[in-house]
């Protein structure tokens, strides 16, 4: 048999980005633990509908943790308490009875809330299109033995490019920095050769591209790493630190 | 090249150069702090050398711009961060794990060092440097530095407003240390932890170091060696009568 809770939702709710936003709270009745977190957002989306009530907006896709699609800030942290989690990970199965559950959208001058829990992150997009791919002719894919590259180098890029872009480090960050995504962004490129040739150029774009969309400055809280759901690790802010202040000094 | 320092990596790499300069600064410091601990005669030696040394003030000059640099961009820093952060704050906020409740609060930590600084600058940079450059007259003279010491430290209020002022320093160091070399770019998966051990060691010996001189002075047990009395004036020898064995 399924456990059940009940629950209050305090969902902040805001018409459009001028608008003025407020906290709505909502009670919920014999949940299923089962369910994810999303899903439960669904019954209460099902529920309004039946009332003529407008069904709160949130962010979702492949509800398996990999398009970075899902946000929401909640209990106050992004993607909820759970570490390596995202939100549609993340299972009602977590919460007690009787819990109250506040559900907050990202907050940070660089995502606009779009309407209620849902943001624009297409700045992320801005920097991606700044520089975070390679250019250069690569013809066919080589032998695997042709360029060989040490198994460390390997396993940090991949971790890199782990990252899917959800803007939980910039909304958990203090001052709204989006340094862990570029520079995640910049060292799954930079540890390979292929990502070599661009790197100078990748590092001072994309750097650029951030600061012109107003994201904060990184002070090192490493709040972003706690709370990624992929566990980027902050040694990425470092390299990414390393091959910007190498490149504007070559220039 | 031009617009390194307008970038937001440059304006952390001004706060990151102008604190690892802090920082062996406060290394410096401290060493010449526990001088006091064991003579008195050597203490003042070093008064008197740093004091008429142009040299020493030139370093003082070029500091002062440091941590000027280091105060400026905190603030112009904090500000951005501000704005970055948007209109609307979280109506939940939970810390994460493992984040140093220091490094979110570094601008705090600050200002109640640039405070104790004040504190510092009228009551010791003033009698030991300041006052020997005008030739000013004190109750103490400029080379006089532990019998002003033992005077000025056994006051309980100015005891504990440095102590104060050295915890602030521990926790704005053991995040300072190593966010500076992350800034610059020396770190990496391994080096992380080093750093961030380093960090904590570094601070807990600058802080002890000058906490020693303070506690040790505010119960009157130092200089351990020679005493204040062997050199100084009547009035000095009345005064630590009671803490050293001479009279």
């Amino acid at each position: 048999m399924d456990k059940t809770i009940n629950i209050t939702l305090k969902v902040w709710r805001q018409k459009g980005p001028k608008e003025k936003g407020h906290f709505e709270t909502y009670n919920l009745q014999n949940i299923s633990t089962n369910m994810s977190f999303l899903e439960m957002l669904d019954t209460l989306n099902e529920q309004l509908v039946a009332k003529h009530e407008e069904p709160v907006v949130f962010d979702h896709d492949c509800r398996e943790g990999i398009c970075g699609m899902c946000s929401l800030y909640i209990n106050g942290h992004p993607h909820g308490r759970d570490s390596h989690t995202t939100t549609c990970q993340l299972h009602m199965r977590r919460f007690k009875d009787g819990e109250t559950i506040t559900i907050e959208p990202w907050r940070s001058a660089g995502f606009p809330v779009v309407r209620d829990l849902m943001v624009d992150r297409s700045a992320y997009d801005k920097i991606m299109q700044a520089g975070g791919y390679t250019s250069i002719r690569c013809g066919a894919a080589q032998d695997a033995n042709a360029l060989p590259i040490p198994k460390p180098d390997a396993d940090e890029a991949m971790d890199a490019a782990s990252c899917i872009g959800c803007g939980a480090c910039a909304a958990a960050c203090k001052n709204g920095s989006a340094m862990l995504f570029v520079s995640a962004k910049v060292s799954q490129l930079a540890l390979l050769p292929q990502g070599r040739v661009e790197a100078a150029r990748r590092a001072k774009a994309m750097v650029a591209k951030m600061d012109e969309l107003g994201f904060g400055n990184c002070t090192n809280t490493g709040a972003c790493e706690a709370e990624c759901p992929k566990g980027v690790s902050i040694a990425n802010i470092a390299r990414l630190n390393r091959e910007y202040l190498k490149a504007k000094l070559k220039d | 090249m031009s617009s390194i320092f307008q970038s937001s990596i440059g304006k952390k790499l001004i706060m990151s150069v102008s604190g690892i300069f802090l920082v062996l600064f406060l290394l410096f410091h401290m060493c010449m702090n526990l001088v006091a601990v064991f003579s008195a005669s050597a203490y003042n030696a070093v008064c008197a050398f740093l004091g008429t040394n142009w040299y020493a003030l030139a370093g003082t000059a070029v500091l002062a711009f440091g941590f000027l640099f280091h105060i400026v961009y905190a603030f112009i820093l904090t500000v951005q961060n501000r704005k970055a952060r948007g209109n609307d704050r979280y109506a939940v906020v939970d810390k994460p794990a493992n984040v140093e409740w220091a490094s979110q609060n570094m601008l705090v930590l600050g200002a109640i060092i640039l405070i104790g600084l004040g504190l510092h600058l009228a009551n010791f940079w003033y009698h030991m440097m300041f006052a020997e450059l005008v030739e000013a007259e004190g109750q103490y003279g400029p080379t006089e530095g532990a019998q002003w010491l033992s005077y000025y430290l056994s006051k309980w209020p100015v005891a504990i407003a440095y102590i104060v002022w050295i915890v602030a320093l521990w926790f704005h160091l053991s995040h300072g240390f190593w966010s500076m070399l992350q800034t610059i770019g020396w770190n990496n998966l391994v080096w992380l932890d080093r750093w961030k051990t380093a960090a904590k060691w570094y601070a807990t010996i600058v802080c002890l170091g000058f906490a020693i001189v303070v506690l040790g002075f505010a119960f009157e047990v130092f200089p351990l060696l020679d005493n204040c009395c062997s050199e100084a004036a009547a009035e000095c020898a009345t005064k630590c009568a009671d803490a050293c064995s001479c009279k």
